[in-house]
């Protein structure tokens, strides 16, 4: 299972910013999410989702172990294994593995936790398997 | 402070100088926030008889307890300031991701005070606060602006931006935000530009602290759940409020050639559907928001991008100005975003000089040889930028339309569409009663938001007089803007019809206090009155005759359309205001009295 975007139906309001960092870290702030809304206005007038794809290049190179596949699939972050060497977010394809000090003191990335296709009032945001690509 | 940034920033233009100081619990509890905390530091803090283009005039601009959480529509954004266009109350509210981010800032209000000697705009990264020159940016329009500041400082910086007619004094010019979100109302964008300040530009990296985090997040989903279950989401995201184009000219609601008629024979090609088709490329939400009405377009025929237009502008440039082509109008809502004008107002006071023209009261000697003939595109879009440059014929129309009537007499007070100084926003009220009192009375001039009553006309039945319909009036100006005080948009409700007690529980989970809708519209009742009293101490000699609607609502039925022959009697405008005083606990010429100031706690702000 991972989670799946579709730009066009993106309309740029981070309700998904809000529900991630509020179930990631229990706290309200999107630059503490783990996706990213891109803008690109006034022309084309297009926004753009980044999200995880669970494809596991961070833990591939986590020289600490930090980030760990668990029964689900799913990776990630056990954060007392993070020495915040960013390696994961240099490795991340997408651009959604995170290292923001002034924020915390980890890592941090996608838990599949699914608040953000909570939110999504248009569903371009939603969890489904390999198969389910589009 | 839960649900709060926690402090208010003041930034002393004159001096070049900001505090911040702690935002007082007392406030939050009797005004909450947004538009309450507008209402309350304009009474308490610009003084009696202010000069509204002075320096004790202050721009008030405020966030709510719900702006920036995990709430639907949660980026509203109140403006208020003595109104440079009406001398009374101005409150104006913008949605999209200020607010939000200004709370991310740990900012609940700013307040700018005083004037700026010279261009500057301010910069607010989290703790640090920089007011720096602006005269690179003076002189430009909102959407270069804002591209720019964006693009030098960083795509997470939120920006509020004004334009070339807020630098020049023009009476109704906007504040603009997120490529095409405007507080239009009022000319809070036109202080801005007195004050000088180009821009504002916020990026904070803080949380907003919440009282219960698990029922927080439990309340949110379920305010998401509810919008995305709701019937109405589908519709109402593929239109936005275009969704009310074809049934405002179907019941003769949409302005037609200067509010003379409410339903428009070329409507059909203004219609929600046909805008979708030809010119929208993306829905644009503001912060939080699952159901967007924000519709981003690219009209062709002129290259040109712009987000909308939307309802009000599509009734105040486009049919009110006998404009029948939905790429005319983008167009022309392009030319006013980005000069920074309402466009409510501007397609308020085009449409009076089309009629003064069609009237033979204006000629060609006096608009500098343009024709102002209605449908004449061109001559709106050149009239558009001569108004904010305050130019050629656009120089009389820059103070508004009561204004403009008053200089050129001839009687053309009659049909100069506005409550208070304010143009009317874009529902004609030929024998729509409920309406027509919404306007008369709504604490800015003649806007809808307040209370939004045509379809309840409609319900009714239009023509009727009755406590029953007055009393609904008051209740939706004592609730509809509580959204506005909260942060978060009334669309939710409004549009989607979900339940409005899903909000309480968000509200006590994020604040810690736990509020009734009862308890809430008691606050939106004190706000309502504060407002009352705020026109009764800067307008001398105010009194009823402030409340009646443009002259052409009781004397001259619209020839054609819907509402063919219909009109509401003076007197019957009169009962209107009777009752309405009456269940306000106001006197006879609208004066809250004092046994009512004593009930809501205002008898400290008596006259």
């Amino acid at each position: 299972m991972r989670l799946y975007a579709n730009s066009a139906l993106c309309t740029g309001c981070r309700a998904c910013l809000a529900a991630c960092s509020l179930n990631l870290f229990s706290q309200t702030n999107p630059k503490m999410a783990a996706l990213l809304v891109l803008l690109h206005f006034p022309e084309p007038g297009e926004y753009e989702l980044k999200v995880c794809t669970q494809c596991g290049e961070c833990a591939a190179v986590c020289p600490t172990e930090a980030i760990q596949k668990n029964a689900n699939g799913v990776y990630r972050v056990i954060p007392e294994r993070c020495d915040l060497c960013e390696a994961c977010v240099a490795a991340c394809p997408e651009g959604v593995m995170f290292v923001k000090t002034e924020l915390a003191q980890h890592s941090w990335k996608c838990d599949l936790c699914g608040d953000c296709v909570a939110v999504c009032g248009t569903d371009a945001l939603w969890i489904a398997g390999e198969e389910v690509a589009a | 402070m839960n649900g709060y940034g926690g402090s208010i920033l003041r930034v002393d233009l004159r001096q070049g100088t900001y505090k911040k100081q702690a935002t007082p619990d007392d406030l939050a509890r009797d005004y909450i926030g947004g538009r309450g905390f507008g209402a309350y530091f304009l009474f308490t803090e610009v003084p009696p008889g202010a000069d509204p283009r002075g320096e004790e005039n202050k721009l008030i601009i405020s966030s709510g307890p719900f702006s920036g959480m995990m709430i639907p529509g949660a980026g509203k954004c109140d403006f208020t300031c003595k109104s440079p266009l009406t001398g009374g109350y101005a409150s104006s509210s913008l949605g999209g991701h200020f607010t939000a981010e200004l709370k991310y800032a740990g900012i609940d209000s700013i307040i700018l005070e005083g004037n700026s000697p010279k261009p500057v705009y301010l910069v607010i990264s989290d703790n640090k606060i920089e007011i720096k020159d602006a005269a690179h940016l003076w002189g430009k329009g909102t959407i270069e602006v804002e591209k720019y500041l964006k693009e030098s400082l960083g795509e997470e910086y939120q920006v509020i931006v004004i334009g070339p007619a807020a630098e020049n004094g023009v009476a109704f010019a906007s504040v603009n935000h997120d490529y095409g979100r405007q507080a239009g109302r009022g000319g809070v964008g036109t202080l801005m530009g007195i004050k000088k300040v180009k821009a504002v530009a916020v990026r904070g990296i803080r949380s907003i602290p919440a009282a219960d985090l698990q029922a927080y997040r439990q309340a949110g989903l379920a305010l998401f759940k509810a919008c995305k279950e709701a019937e109405g989401l589908k519709p109402w995201q593929m239109y936005g409020t275009t969704i009310v184009t074809s049934w405002c000219d179907e019941v003769g609601a949409l302005p037609t050639r200067n509010f003379s008629a409410g339903s428009f024979e070329k409507g059909e090609t203004l219609y929600g559907p046909v805008m979708r088709k030809e010119i929208v490329i993306t829905d644009k939400g503001c912060f939080g928001c699952p159901s967007p009405c924000g519709k981003y377009s690219r009209a062709k025929k002129y290259s040109a991008y712009v987000e909308g237009p939307e309802y009000e502008t599509i009734g105040m440039l486009g049919s009110n100005l006998g404009i029948a082509d939905i790429q005319d109008v983008a167009m022309a809502n392009r030319l006013a975003d980005d000069l920074g004008l309402d466009t409510i107002s501007a397609g308020g006071v085009i449409g009076w000089a089309m009629e003064c023209y069609q009237k033979g009261l204006l000629s060609k000697e006096n608009t500098g040889g343009l024709e102002l003939n209605f449908g004449n595109t061109e001559a709106v879009f050149t009239l558009l930028k001569q108004i904010a440059y305050r130019q050629g014929f656009g120089e009389f129309l820059a103070a508004g339309v009561k204004q403009a009537a008053q200089k050129l007499g001839k009687g053309s007070d009659q049909f100069a569409i506005h409550v208070k100084g304010m143009e009317q926003s874009a529902y004609a009220t030929h024998n729509a009663t409920a309406m027509l009192l919404a306007y008369m009375t709504c604490d800015v001039g003649a806007h809808h938001n307040r209370s939004w009553a045509i379809t309840y006309d409609l319900q009714v039945g239009r023509d009727i007089v009755s406590p029953e319909k007055v009393a609904r009036i008051i209740w939706l100006q004592n609730f509809r803007p509580m959204f506005d005080v909260l942060g978060a948009c009334r669309l939710q409700w409004v549009e989607l019809a979900i339940d409005r007690d899903l909000y309480l529980p968000a509200l006590e989970a994020i604040t810690g206090i736990r509020r009734t809708w009862e308890d809430l519209e008691k606050v939106g009742e004190r706000i309502w009155n504060l407002n009352r009293l705020y026109w009764i101490r800067e307008i001398p000699g105010f009194d009823r005759t402030w409340d009646l609607p443009a002259p052409r609502f009781y004397t001259e039925p619209p020839a054609s359309g819907a509402t063919a022959g219909q009109i509401t009697k003076l007197e019957d405008v009169h009962r209107l205001l009777d009752m309405y005083y009456e269940q306000r606990g106001w006197d006879t010429n609208g004066r809250p009295r004092p046994e009512k100031l004593e009930e809501l706690g205002l008898t400290a702000f008596a006259n």
